[in-house]
């Protein structure tokens, strides 16, 4: 059990590139923490450094309260599970669990205990015997898992662990990683570049981007309070909506029309009056007019646009609507659409609007219909740099402990693709 | 999979005229190396009168005998040099596909170009340097060259089999607690076998088939390896060949190579064609 302390750690390779840049970030004691970014933005670096793969060009790496900077991989008491598993494949499966264990040397007997331990925690027992050749994909993941459990570790570091996978064993696969490590209670860093992975998963979810941490918050807090509009258009799925705005007051003139602010947003605003921003909304923020009504539900803002797809999902509905007003526009919004795929990023180039409708809704394609949105869930960005405007700050400060972490187990989850 | 008769009949003939070529010359040479000193010239493929008089004669007279000593030579120093080559070979090949280093390109072109040298080219001056340095006639003396024309073949052998093996077993092991050399010694070099079977097959042929340097650097039984003790046969008077010795002889060489072969054909066979698909 240890914790893990990244101070201000870079990395630069021989050929210049700055894959990581000065990342500082803590992880308690027996914590699960994701690092999540686009392809490319430095999480595998990361990850590589923390295991002592790949030196440190500046900063200090703390596990358990000591510098282990110069340490090799082996005198870091970490287990690493690799994207390709990296299973010996000249040796059974029994030998590729056993082996950190035969070079500790640790007689035969507890050996085979241990190991015979894991492959019953991870329902490979009647395969210890087989090369990894002959296993499904899904077998030699679970392979690699065991092969890091067996040693009891303090840390865990995975890269990717799943993204070998089937869509479907995936989704297994990550209930499986989630109950593994709550019952060992092993600090854990695991990078995907899968925000639905990411929200699943973690106690904390560490977004990169470009070699830079944006944000590091409960998944709940990155969902619902994002730092910047990277964050914002990263974490959720479809993406959030942006769309330029400009402050007028206490209101704000959006293409829906002119809608009130939440008063969150009142303190930020007064000191930008007058001035264009980008705002967003999340596809669930929005509703069929009538629903709305029916449900009751106050405040918001009403408004008329015309449909262009409809997607039914059964649990829910996409509608596309065009928006009727200014695409925002920012170097930032056009950087993140190229980060993630334009597609995703409704107004990175686009003036489509994806709401997310309750299922009875009547709207139809090709139609103009009444929608509704929810103005408290709006989020307003700087156009300029992209920061979150009227963001409760202090959300950020500390790592909470573990069990607090999962106590905010029932937030709501970014909806799963 | 099935083929027409015409395809079959065609490939068949192509198969038995292949083997008629390749296979000719070593009938004849075994049909030689049973026939009498008479009959040696008679040109027929069937000796008229079988003998092992020739098998005999070379054995004749334990250690002293022409041919049984220069085996245990050629068998020794073959496998020697072929165990410190591979040995050699696969660290520098690990170094050259494993490493950033200066000068990397130097070592593999150095060595090519080593290979390159006409062997004939330095058997003069390495017959002086032998004699002042008392590797005359040792064993010694035929490891090391052997091991200088081998090495730059086996090192490229290696280098490609090693590049195959991904750097994330390497990691892997590192992770699980291995020093460089365990890694080495237990995941890289046992997954680079067919390779490193293939470069010892090589490097064995190489030794065992040598006949400029044996010839040249040894003067006596201590060190004369096969090809160049039979080069020294005589026959039954001075007026006689010694063809059915020598075709004894050669026949006696070629088996430890067969049999060598056979045992790692597999092996061989994996290895020639590693890479071809991706596991
Ligand atoms: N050995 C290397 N030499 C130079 N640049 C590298 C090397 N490895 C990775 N990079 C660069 O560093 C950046 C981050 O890579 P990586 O950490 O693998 O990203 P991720 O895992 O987030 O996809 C990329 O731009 C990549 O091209
Ligand atoms: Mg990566």
């Amino acid at each position: 059990m240890a914790d893990i302390e990244l101070q201000g750690i870079t990395k630069r390779y021989p050929d210049g590139t700055e894959a990581v840049k000065d990342l500082n970030l803590k992880i308690a004691d027996g914590e699960f923490v994701i690092l999540v970014g686009p392809s490319g933005c430095g999480k595998s670096t990361a990850l590589r450094m923390i295991a002592g793969l790949e030196d440190i060009s500046d900063g200090e790496l703390l596990i358990g309260g000591q510098v282990v900077n110069e340490r090799a991989p082996k005198d870091r008491d970490i287990a690493m599970v690799f994207q390709s598993y990296a299973l010996y494949p000249h040796m059974t499966v029994r030998q590729n669990m056993g082996f950190a264990l035969e070079l500790a040397k640790v007689p035969e007997a507890e050996r085979n205990r241990k190991v015979e331990e894991a492959a019953e925690i991870l329902d490979l027992t009647q395969h210890l015997d087989r090369k990894p050749a002959n296993l499904s994909g899904g077998q030699r993941q679970r392979v690699a898992m065991g092969r890091a459990i067996v040693r009891d570790p303090s840390v865990f570091l995975m890269d990717e662990p799943l993204s070998n996978l089937d869509a479907k064993l995936r989704v297994q696969m990550r209930t499986e990683v989630s109950r593994i490590q709550q019952r060992l209670g092993t600090t854990t860093v695991y990078v995907t570049h899968d925000q639905t992975e990411a929200m699943t998963l973690g106690d904390r979810v560490a977004v990169m981007r470009a070699g830079r941490l944006q944000q590091v918050d409960s998944p709940r807090n990155l969902y619902e309070q994002p730092a910047n509009l990277f964050v914002a258009g990263f974490i959720g799925s479809p993406a959030m909506n942006f769309f330029s705005a400009d402050i007028d007051g206490d209101r704000l003139a959006t293409p829906f029309g002119d809608v009130p602010l939440p008063h969150r947003l009142r303190a930020a605003a007064a000191s930008a009056h007058g001035k264009r921003v980008i705002a967003g909304l999340r596809p669930e923020s929005f509703e069929d007019a009538e629903i709305a009504h029916q449900q009751n539900r106050q405040g918001g803002h009403e408004f008329e646009a015309e449909v262009e797809l409809t997607e039914s999902m059964g649990s829910e509905v996409y509608a596309y609507i065009r928006l009727e007003g200014d695409v925002a526009e920012s170097d930032e919004l056009a950087e993140i659409a190229a980060d993630t795929g334009a597609s995703e990023v409704p107004g990175g180039g686009t003036s489509q609007v994806v709401t997310r409708l309750s299922p009875e809704t009547s709207v139809r394609h090709g139609e103009r219909a009444r929608f509704w949105l929810d103005t408290d869930k709006l989020h307003i960005f700087d156009p300029d740099d992209g920061t979150s405007l009227g963001r409760e700050q202090d959300v950020v400060a500390a790592a909470p402990s573990p069990a607090e972490a999962r106590q905010e187990e029932a937030a709501p989850r970014a909806p799963s693709a | 999979m099935r083929h027409g008769t015409r395809e079959y009949t065609t490939w068949s003939i192509a198969i038995a005229a292949v083997f008629v070529f390749a296979m000719f010359p070593v009938l004849w040479i075994v049909s030689l190396s049973f026939k009498t000193p008479a009959t040696v010239g008679d040109g027929r493929l069937v000796p008229k009168e079988w003998t092992f008089a020739n098998y005999n004669a070379l054995f004749s007279g334990g250690l002293d005998s022409p041919l049984l000593r220069p085996l245990i030579n050629s068998i020794l120093i073959a496998l020697i040099a072929t165990t410190i080559a591979v040995a050699i070979a696969s660290l520098a090949a690990y170094a050259i596909s494993r490493l950033d280093f200066p000068g990397k390109f130097v070592v593999l072109g150095g060595a090519l170009a080593v290979s390159m040298f006409p062997p004939i080219s330095v058997v003069g001056p390495l017959f002086d340097m032998w004699r002042a340095l008392g590797l005359y006639d040792t064993y010694p003396g035929l490891i090391i060259p052997y091991l200088t024309f081998a090495l730059p073949l086996a090192i490229y052998i290696l280098v490609a089999f090693f590049r195959e093996i991904p750097w994330d077993l390497e990691e892997a092991a590192q992770v699980d607690g291995a020093t460089p050399f365990q890694a080495f010694r237990r995941i890289i070099f046992p997954l680079a076998a067919p390779g490193v079977f293939t470069a010892a097959i090589l490097v064995f042929i190489f030794a065992w088939n040598d006949f400029v340097f044996a010839i040249s650097l040894t003067s006596s039984n201590n060190s004369r390896t096969v090809p160049a003790a039979i080069a020294f046969f005589t026959g039954e008077s001075q007026f006689t060949s010694p063809t059915g010795n020598i075709a004894a002889a050669a026949v006696l060489v070629t088996v430890p190579i067969i049999v060598f072969v056979l045992i790692f054909q597999r092996r061989i066979v994996a290895g020639l064609t590693a890479g071809a698909v991706k596991g």
